[in-house]
């Protein structure tokens, strides 16, 4: 029997893709299945309500990461229930509660991991992309471990009645004192992260988005950009794309006027399908593309749109 | 804040994503061609940012930015640069027992020497430690909070897009899930920088010129007082293989059908 303990720092009436894609992975891996979280939304525990999942642990009291009594909560909740595996999304709030959890537990910690065994063993991609790794716990238990989203083509499993919460004793820390919080403005397009296909503009756009809106709007696909885009105001940051921005790997990846920096490739290297449109035919992302088009985007997006169009 | 502070900032040694990185048959990542990890510039410009804002907003105040680094001998370069930047001191943990080390046997390493360093050195300053957001080798991000748990249980604020030091605390900018949140922290504490945070400065001949006087302390883990039972890494790579080489495709030039040849491949391969 292997006992799943799911983390998620904080839990919305929706659940989020990467959360649903989790619940998948560890109800296909565990029997018993318990959910712990900082914090619920008003009606409880109803959007965990899929079959599978044994219960939901939380604080007495709300905690916000980056309240380190996230992660206490996570070392409580393992001591509970002898967990042999213990997952979160891989985003930097939940890589904190673990990795806080795993020096407190003297367990092993595996980030970013494409897949887990029950077994204790990871695998990973790494060094941008280009190596495929397994690793495996040596020492300690339970196994700790983020997953990248997008990585289970896995069902959400049957809808099931909402799960039982129990009160830990643990509750915020006061450690941090969360001064503000403003919402990043949504975009109203498909997540990045989720998304199966990503449209990507570089500066070659030069500030003016309307074509790669249309694009991207005509093939539900979510808007990504490099970071001279970002840096220069054009979208948000949490549209960027790259080393130190978001990592996809979407079934179609446009590159539209990006030239394909390293930086830029370690976010997308990944795409099942990868295509470009530059007007410098010596552009690095070329190095890379499935079908790649040497041209002004002003020219061939126009056209693009309208045959997409005409095809559908 | 009267009295003084200690930045100390973490970096580490990285082989060179210009050029192809590879693991080796050992398991290990090579690192031949080493340099300072590109994204721990940013807390080291962080640091120096920090103390020329309290020059001026508090000259009582003493700031001392110091870098620590964990490595074997080559790191040494590493280390050489960020003293470069602008560090006014360095330290070396290099110790064979560290090799292939895990987050958790790297934040329990770094954790000694941090807390080895502050008792020796300046046990009355307050102390900050800066990281960068993730190292390029290890990509994980999850050093600077592993490091805060086992300093005591201090709080980790990472992924800071902008940070301050205001009296006893550090105020940061980060994101955090669809939210941004401005958060404070009292000192001491661990903060991850993020390459938003500003634009590291370039070391000029001067600068180079200088960091050669900087003093650089080597320690071992028997310095630290810790046994290699204490920094074993609980994680081991058992496999490694390069990921197969993406091939260029099909590369066309614009006659003005670009698009619809663009449109019949999307097309033919069912993604439209
Ligand atoms: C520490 C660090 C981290 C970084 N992280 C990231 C990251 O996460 N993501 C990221 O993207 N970058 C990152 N970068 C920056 C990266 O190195 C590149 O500078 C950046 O990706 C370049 O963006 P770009 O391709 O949009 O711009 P450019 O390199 O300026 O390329 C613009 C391209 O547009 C083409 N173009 C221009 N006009 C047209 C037109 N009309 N039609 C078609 N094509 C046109 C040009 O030929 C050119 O190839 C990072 C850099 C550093 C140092
Ligand atoms: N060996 C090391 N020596 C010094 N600092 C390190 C080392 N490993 C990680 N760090 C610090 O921790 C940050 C995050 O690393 P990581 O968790 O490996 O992504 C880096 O940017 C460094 O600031």
């Amino acid at each position: 029997m292997t006992s799943v303990l799911i983390v998620f720092d904080r839990v919305d009436e929706q659940l989020t893709g990467a959360q649903a894609e989790l619940l998948a992975h560890g109800t296909a891996l565990g029997s018993e299945v318990v959910i712990v979280t900082g914090q619920l939304p008003a009606n409880g525990a109803e959007p965990l309500a899929v079959s599978g999942i044994t219960g939901v642990l939380t604080g007495e009291t709300p905690i916000h990461a980056p309240d380190p009594a996230l992660a206490e909560l996570v070392q409580t909740a393992a001591g509970e229930l002898q967990a042999d595996l213990i997952l979160g999304p891989d985003t930097p709030d939940t890589v904190d509660a673990l990795a806080r959890a795993a020096a407190a537990l003297d367990t092993g910690l595996i980030t970013g991991a494409t897949g887990v065994t029950g077994s204790g063993a990871a695998t990973k991609t790494v060094l941008a992309g280009t190596w495929r790794t397994t690793a495996q716990l040596s020492e300690g238990s339970p196994l700790i471990a983020t997953l990248k989203s997008n990585t289970t083509s896995a069902d959400l499993p049957a809808v099931a009645q909402a799960p039982e919460v129990v009160e830990l004793p643990v509750s915020a820390s006061g450690l941090v004192e969360i001064l503000e919080t403003t919402e990043v403005p949504s975009t109203g397009r498909p997540a990045l992260t989720e998304a199966s296909t990503v449209v990507a503009a570089g500066r070659g756009v030069d500030g003016d988005l309307s074509l790669v809106e249309e694009l991207a709007d005509e093939l539900g696909a979510a808007l990504g950009a490099s970071r001279e885009v970002t840096d220069a105001g054009w979208m948000d940051h949490s549209a960027q794309i790259g080393q130190t921005g978001v990592t996809v790997s979407p079934q179609l990846y446009i590159s539209v006027g990006i030239s394909g920096a390293v930086q830029q490739k370690a976010g997308m290297q990944t795409s099942e399908r990868i295509v470009a449109i530059n007007k410098d035919e010596d552009a690095p992302v070329f190095e890379i593309t499935d079908f790649g088009v040497v041209g002004d985007l002003n020219h061939v997006l126009p056209q693009l749109i309208s045959e997409i169009r005409k095809r559908r | 804040m009267p009295g003084s502070l200690h930045i100390l900032t973490l970096v580490k040694w990285v082989p060179d994503a210009q050029l192809e990185r590879t693991i080796g048959e050992d398991r290990r990542v090579e690192r031949t061609e080493g340099v300072l990890g590109e994204l721990d510039e940013y807390p080291i410009e962080a640091a120096l940012q920090i103390r020329e804002a309290l020059e001026k907003s508090a000259p009582e105040t003493t700031v001392r930015v110091t870098a620590l680094i964990m490595g074997p001998d080559g790191a040494s370069t590493a280390l050489k640069k960020a003293l470069q930047i602008g560090a006014d001191e360095g330290f070396h943990l290099d110790d064979e027992q560290l090799a292939a080390a895990d987050i958790y046997a790297t934040s329990a390493a770094l954790a000694g020497a941090i807390t080895h360093i502050h008792k020796n050195h300046d046990a009355d300053s307050q102390l900050l430690v800066l990281t960068g957001m993730a190292s390029e080798d290890g990509e994980s991000g999850a050093v600077p909070a592993q490091l805060a748990q086992r300093l005591g249980g201090l709080a980790a604020l990472t992924q800071a897009t902008s940070l301050t030091v205001e009296s006893d605390r550090v105020v940061v900018d980060r994101v955090s899930g669809n939210t941004r949140q401005k958060v404070a922290a009292g000192l001491p504490a661990v903060v991850s920088v993020t390459d938003q945070a500003n634009e590291p400065r370039y070391p000029n001949f001067k600068a180079i010129m200088k960091a050669r006087k900087k003093p650089v302390t080597t320690l071992s883990l028997a310095d630290l007082g810790l046994t290699a039972i204490a920094v074993q890494s609980k994680i081991s790579l058992i496999a490694a293989e390069p990921r197969p080489e993406r091939e260029a495709g099909q590369i066309i030039h614009d006659d003005g059908t670009a698009g619809t040849q663009l449109a019949d491949y999307l097309e033919k391969e069912g993604l439209l």
